[in-house]
């Protein structure tokens, strides 16, 4: 792999003594910069004295277990003692732009597989300069040299020295013109389970959330926001609130009202005894069931044509049989365990200058940008601090910055920084859903059950949040369709329609986007046509992946972990699934047992395909995650809307898998050596699936609607 | 009105309103933000401390009603080094985002110390107040049986 010396830099972010290099992660908006320009380093290897090893990178870290895993490459190339490897969160610069849109993010499971290249280059470079540095102290070839665990060593002399002791030579050597990479034979830290860095954070209270900032000086506000979609105040009355204790200021925002208090409780307090007049914009009818029956009615007619290959209507019929049905999922809520919250300090307005903002996003360059446009200063006067975050799930990349704008109007003008906190109740109401959907699907079968054509008509809103991407979508949106223009099986013809309908309800994405009711859908629609055919559905599926080995390695292995074809008790049953997303595959068969109307989950086994697991206990960690996570969508989650109110507010009326309801995983990983694919969403999507057609073998009712329930 | 309160070890006198929920008065009043906000209505135990060593829901206790009663929160579990939970929670891999982890570890604690020895049954009774947006749970659980341990060598003679 060759790599251009223009790439690194050295002595940036300098620290005294220190060795630094600053490197490049390839990202949108600097592929332009051409020769001879200023070189800006979007990631830095620091090493210290002390021989620490700092890796200062751009991601925010939400559970995904990105703070170890992107220092873990680093230091395998480096030949780093990891036990001194540290990561620094990034402010907020055009460099550390995603490699597939003009900003920073953290989401479309991307963050290894986009910087594993660069940070090996990185880390093998970093090393080759430690190496040359001793080599030079001691007069010796650098060929003759070797290093591990942190330390360059002469064999032929018995001398080592730390990188730390060598970091200061080390920064004046020129950066080499190339470097060679491990290979994956020589891996000492790659490919094995590590640990997490951030646990003992986590379970002494230590981690600092976008909750838990505390500056001085520090005021608390909440906001009453309008109860309907699209609403807005028409008029409010503020002296009962003023009149409580600890309030300081009630003032309207664009979202609402906001009152600041000295405290979280008390802003709470107030903001709830505030009398508000609303307009609900001609909005207060919404509702969820009269949207389904409209989603049904289109279903019924022709939509805009997204993909014809051949005509569905003379395959069915030929058709032995046509199995058609129609599967629904409800809005859904994201529901981190964090409620949505940030802290802005408009310094200007004190005499200082510009703006501070703490915050868990994924979105550091739209939400600072955002709230300079608010706050009326420059992007570059806002410094932004990336906080721990308390849950993602793609919440947090608010495509239009609306935790962060509100707090933003909260503040402006104000003297002190304010944290704007939302209650669990504002966060379940606050909008921006997985969208509701509907699939209509026809699949004509020949007499050995073998798909002749598929015909699939979706009817749903688009993601809110592509439009902002510059993905404005016309007649349909891609999430809708997500995965099935590509999907493997053998069909000859596959039809693609949809209606794309408004609401205003706001949306976005969730957890593994569109394939959460794609993948839903066609497991579910092949599971049907399996037994429609009266064939196994994990030999139906086998038969027609025939042309996609790594599909067919993963089910062959959930076939062998589960004991696929077992004797199980009465009302037990396994149901398999399989769905390509992320760049990865993962196959699951969920064991249910049904008693009256209630489904227990007893057990998952998992097979994943990311390529390569550059930390297989964290991929593993990351496949139960979205196992669980998809589990509580498919047993509870459900948002709906009735007089254009949202009706859930909290845990116990939008429920979720709780520890006595979780099913025992079993994880395996098949590294197929395929271009690495992502992890933390790829779990999620076969769940419904696996987990309905499972209710079908352990009950007989086929469950075409999510959350499911038993008749 | 002056309360007074015993946090970790120390006294401390707030201002509050009575009914103020013991989660706010940790967080706001005293800055001690281990302690985590998750729903306001005891439904999720992001906010569990102990009161003389039994688990509560932060969010629904009035500050009024501690008493005399001693507020241990995360922050005052390990003065004296990780615990036997902690060291299994690092041990098992457990964390995730981490945001609901100060109240599973409460919740934990509060557990081995009436039963140094929980099924899995146990364990899920116990441990089902406390919800994991990540979905750690497995985890969690084989965390608890580990701890069980290891505070069983921490402590050879097994007094309770």
């Amino acid at each position: 792999m060759a790599i251009k010396r223009r790439d690194f830099l050295k002595g940036g972010a300098a620290v005294a003594g220190a060795f630094t290099l600053g490197f490049v992660i390839p990202g949108k908006g600097r592929a332009a910069a051409g020769e001879g320009e200023t070189f800006i380093p979007n990631a830095f290897i620091r090493i210290t004295p002390d021989n620490q090893v700092t890796i200062i990178m751009a991601k925010s870290e939400m559970g995904q277990n990105v703070y170890t895993n992107l220092p873990l490459i680093v230091a395998e190339e480096l030949d780093a003692d990891w036990e001194n490897v540290r990561i620094e969160q990034s402010g907020v610069d055009a460099a550390y732009n995603s490699p597939w849109f003009p900003m920073m993010l953290t989401g479309g499971s991307s963050s290894v597989r986009t910087s594993w290249d660069a940070l090996r280059l990185a880390g093998a470079t970093a090393r080759a300069m430690l190496v040359a540095a001793a080599a030079e102290a001691w007069g010796a070839s650098a060929a003759e040299l070797t290093a591990a665990s942190g330390r360059v060593a002469d064999p032929a002399t018995g001398r080592s020295v730390t990188y730390g002791e060598v970091a200061a030579a080390a920064a004046k050597q020129p950066v080499p013109a190339d470097v060679t990479l491990k290979s994956p034979d020589q891996f000492r830290l790659i490919g094995k389970d590590q640990k997490r860095l951030d646990s003992e954070l986590k379970v002494t209270g230590k981690a600092n959330f976008g909750l838990d900032v505390r500056p001085a000086n520090l005021r608390y506000a909440a906001v009453a926001r309008p109860p309907v979609f699209g609403g807005a105040v028409e008029s409010f009355d503020a002296g009962r609130a003023e009149a409580m204790p600890g309030v300081i200021k009630v003032k309207q925002v664009p979202s609402g009202v906001a009152v600041i208090a000295d405290s979280t409780w008390r802003a709470i307090k107030a903001r709830d005894a505030l009398d508000i007049s609303w307009d609900e914009r001609g909005n207060g009818g919404v509702s969820t069931e009269q949207m389904q029956t409209e989603y049904r009615k289109l279903a019924a007619q022709p939509g805009f044509v997204i993909q014809e290959q051949g005509d569905f209507e003379a395959a069915a019929a030929r058709a032995e049989r046509v199995i058609e049905a129609t599967y629904e999922v409800p809005f859904l809520a994201h529901a981190c365990m964090e409620p949505l919250n940030c802290t802005v300090h408009d310094r200007g307005a004190s005499g200082g200058t510009g703006a501070e903002v703490w915050t868990g996003t994924q979105m550091q360059t739209t939400d600072r940008a955002k709230a300079a446009e608010i706050l009326g200063y420059e992007p570059e006067s806002v410094e932004l601090h990336t906080q721990f975050l308390g849950g993602g799930f793609g919440r947090r990349a608010a495509a239009w910055s609306d935790y962060v704008a509100e707090a933003s109007h909260v503040a402006k003008g104000e003297p002190w920084p304010v944290q704007t906190a939302w209650t669990r109740e504002d966060d379940t109401r606050g909008g921006q859903y997985r969208p509701m959907t509907l699939h209509r699907s026809r699949l004509a079968l020949d007499a050995g059950g073998r798909p002749l054509a598929w015909h699939n008509r979706v009817v749903g809103q688009a993601i809110d949040g592509f439009k902002m991407l510059g993905m404005e979508p016309k007649n349909f949106d891609d999430a809708m369709i997500e995965g099935l223009k590509t999907q493997p099986y053998a069909v000859p013809v596959v039809n693609l329609e949809a209606h794309l309908v408004a609401s205003p309800v706001t949306t976005l994405w969730w957890r593994s986007v569109g394939h959460t009711h794609t993948a839903f859908m066609k497991e579910t629609l092949f599971d049907e046509a399996a037994h429609a055919a009266g064939i196994d559905p994990m030999d139906y599926r086998l038969g027609l992946l025939e042309a996609h080995p790594r599909f067919v390695a993963l089910l062959r292995k959930v076939k062998e972990m589960s004991g696929w074809g077992r004797e199980l008790p009465r009302g037990t049953g396994l149901g398999v699934a399989i769905e390509e997303s992320f760049g990865s595959i993962v196959a699951e068969v969920a064991q249910v047992s049904v008693k009256g109307r209630n489904i227990a989950v007893e057990k998952v086994w998992c097979a994943a395909d990311v390529g390569f697991a550059v930390n297989p206990l964290g991929l593993r960690e990351q496949m139960e995650s979205g196992i669980i996570y998809g589990l509580s969508a498919a047993l509870y989650g459900e948002i709906t809307v009735k007089d254009g109110r949202v009706e859930q507010g909290n845990f116990d009326d939008y429920k979720v898998v709780r520890i006595d309801e979780a099913p025992a995983i079993e994880v395996a990983i098949i590294n197929s050596g395929a271009p690495m694919g992502g992890a933390g969403e790829p779990g999620t999507p076969p769940i419904f699936p696996a987990v309905g057609n499972a209710i079908f073998a352990a009950s007989g009712q086929r469950l075409r609607s999510m959350p499911f329930r038993l008749a | 009105m002056p309360l007074n309160l015993t946090v970790n070890g120390q006294q401390h006198t707030v201002d509050v309103e009575p009914d103020t929920p013991l989660l706010w008065v940790l967080r706001d009043t005293l800055g001690l933000t281990g302690t985590k906000f998750g729903c306001g209505i005891a439904q999720c135990g992001a906010c569990t401390v102990h009161l003389d060593g039994k688990a509560v829901r932060s969010c629904r206790t009035q500050v009024s009603a501690v008493g005399n009663r001693a507020v241990t929160t995360i922050e005052g579990l390990s003065a004296g080094g990780l615990t036997a939970v902690q060291r299994a929670w690092i041990e098992e891999d457990v964390v995730q985002c981490g945001y609901c982890q100060s109240g599973q570890v409460m919740a934990a604690e509060a557990l081995l110390a009436t039963n140094p020895n929980p099924s899995d049954a146990d364990i899920d009774k116990a441990m089902q107040r406390n919800i994991c947006r990540c979905g750690v749970y497995q985890r969690i659980r084989k965390a608890i049986h580990r701890a069980a341990e290891l505070a069983a060598a921490d402590n050879p003679a097994g007094g309770e």
